[in-house]
């Protein structure tokens, strides 16, 4: 029998349960989560490095990124910690494009996301391309606040936002799923919430096989 | 890492700290012993299948086997907060699956490093646990606690943490209320800024490792102004509730 809290009920309607993962509630403020500082980035450093296992590395300096093409990406979003966001308003560069000026080993079936200040983040390539993923430089109209992740941050929305790397400094492909920082501490490798993919002991439960590898 | 399964805990207690916050001691009959500063999950289900889920952290001490103290601040409009303040009892259960959270937590015995715990609001809850733990384990590690609320009727656990402060001279509670003090207040009485840092570090015998928890506002401005004091990014550990306030 399913448990039930006497006199419980949803305090208010959301925008239909179908645009809500599992556990998550709608929030209309854009919640700052981070492990530590805020890392402040120089501009006339910063470098987004494509790089393991592919032919030849690449590297692009702030001009030369932001002369790449950019497009509007409008996704919802879902936090580890419970909160969904609808509709917001970015502009990258998508995966897809930066993909383009490298030849991957056909190994590649992993990325590790590494960025200012040390985070890392482990994911599938394959969630990474077919418009899934995006450099995002722009937040509702406006450069990236730092708090949120700028100059740049990876933004991959289907999957839960830890693996959104802020500050985001570049990709290292690879041929195995080595834990970033969060999954070393115990989150899901993948992180899929409409499969409630929170801990890493989700995992094992939860069905893979939408995982195209 | 084992398996969070939920699990259903009964109600055993319920404690008001101040006007809006309650502490709720839960029985768990798969208790885990959890690090100082982890949290739990906690899911309400309605009759007709309606979920949801919030973070509570844990603010007993893994010394307090068998159950879990969980202080909930009653948010204006709050879903879950404001069941559990109003439609919760003691006897009643409640579905939750913890510990969770591998880097906001105190590993105790491994760190010397004394402690500077930083809190606005609610904040201090998961730095309770860490002190509760410090005094039952009988940790050496010296310690200060800077905490910041609006007004006097906000200071969760202020009779245990003054207590604890006469008790321990190797621990130092600093209080600093942003909006109205007691009558009679000579200490602390803006928002933390740099002096008030330098000074609760001034108090400790070596480079302290940092925890602090809070509105996002107060975590962002305290993380910085802990860089600014030469502090290195690893020892300042941060963890944000609630919105952003803006
Ligand atoms: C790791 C972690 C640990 C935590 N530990 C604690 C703790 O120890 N103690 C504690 O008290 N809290 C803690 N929190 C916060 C807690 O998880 C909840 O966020 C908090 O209790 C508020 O939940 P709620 O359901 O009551 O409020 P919600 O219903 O989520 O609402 C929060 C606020 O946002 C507004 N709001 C939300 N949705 C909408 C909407 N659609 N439209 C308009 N307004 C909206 C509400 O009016 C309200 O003011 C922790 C959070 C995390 C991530």
């Amino acid at each position: 029998m399913p448990f039930i809290n006497k006199g419980f009920h949803a305090k208010r309607p959301t925008e239909g349960p179908n645009k809500l993962p599992p556990g998550q509630y709608e929030t209309q403020d854009f919640p700052v989560l981070t492990a530590g500082p805020t890392p402040r980035i120089n501009l006339a450093n910063w470098e987004f490095r494509l790089e393991g296992l592919v032919e030849k590395p690449v590297k692009w300096s702030w001009n030369e990124f932001n002369a790449l093409p950019q497009q509007d990406f409008n996704p919802d979003i879902h936090c580890v910690t419970k909160w969904s966001k609808f509709d917001t308003k970015w502009r990258g560069v998508s995966l897809d494009t930066l993909l383009e000026h490298v030849q991957l080993q056909p190994e590649a079936e992993f990325a590790l996301a590494f960025s200012y200040g040390g985070y890392t983040t482990n994911l599938p390539l394959a969630d990474l391309r077919n418009g899934q993923a995006f450099i995002g430089l722009q937040y509702e109209g406006k450069p990236l606040t730092p708090e949120h992740g700028g100059p740049a941050r990876l933004v991959v929305p289907h999957l839960y936002f830890w693996k959104s790397a802020k500050w985001v400094q570049g990709l290292r492909l690879m041929g195995v799923n080595k834990p970033g920082f969060w999954e070393e501490a115990g989150y899901s490798m993948r992180g899929d919430p409409w499969q409630e993919q929170r801990y890493g002991s989700d995992d094992d439960a939860a069905d893979t096989s939408s995982l195209r590898l | 890492m084992s398996r969070l399964d939920w699990q259903i805990g009964t109600v055993t207690a319920i404690t008001p700290d101040t006007p809006r916050v309650k502490t709720f001691t839960l029985s768990l009959s798969r208790w885990t012993a959890h690090r100082a500063g982890q949290h739990y999950d906690l899911r309400l289900s309605a009759a007709d299948g309606y979920q949801t889920e919030r973070s509570y952290s844990i603010a007993s001490p893994p010394e307090q086997t068998g159950e879990v103290a969980l202080t909930v601040e009653l948010i204006a409009d709050g879903e879950v907060s404001g069941y559990l303040h109003e439609g919760v009892a003691v006897g009643d259960q409640l579905e939750l699956r913890g510990p969770i959270g591998g880097y906001f937590v105190w590993p105790a015995g491994a760190l010397a490093a004394p402690l500077l715990l930083v809190a606005g609001g609610s904040g201090v809850v998961p730095l309770m646990a860490m002190l509760r733990h410090r005094q039952r384990a009988k940790l050496p590690n010296p310690a200060v606690l800077l905490f910041s609320i609006r007004t006097p009727e906000e200071v969760i656990y202020q009779q245990e943490l003054e207590a604890m402060a006469a008790a321990d001279p190797a621990f130092t509670l600093l209080l600093t209320y942003t909006r109205q003090a007691p009558a009679g207040w000579t200490g602390h009485h803006r928002r933390v800024d740099a002096a008030m840092l330098a000074e609760a570090v001034a108090l400790l015998p070596g480079a302290p490792q940092c925890y602090v928890c809070g509105p996002t506002g107060l975590v962002e401005s305290v993380a910085t102004l802990l860089q600014a004091q030469g502090l290195p990014d690893d020892a300042i550990r941060t963890e944000r509730f609630g919105p952003t306030g803006n």
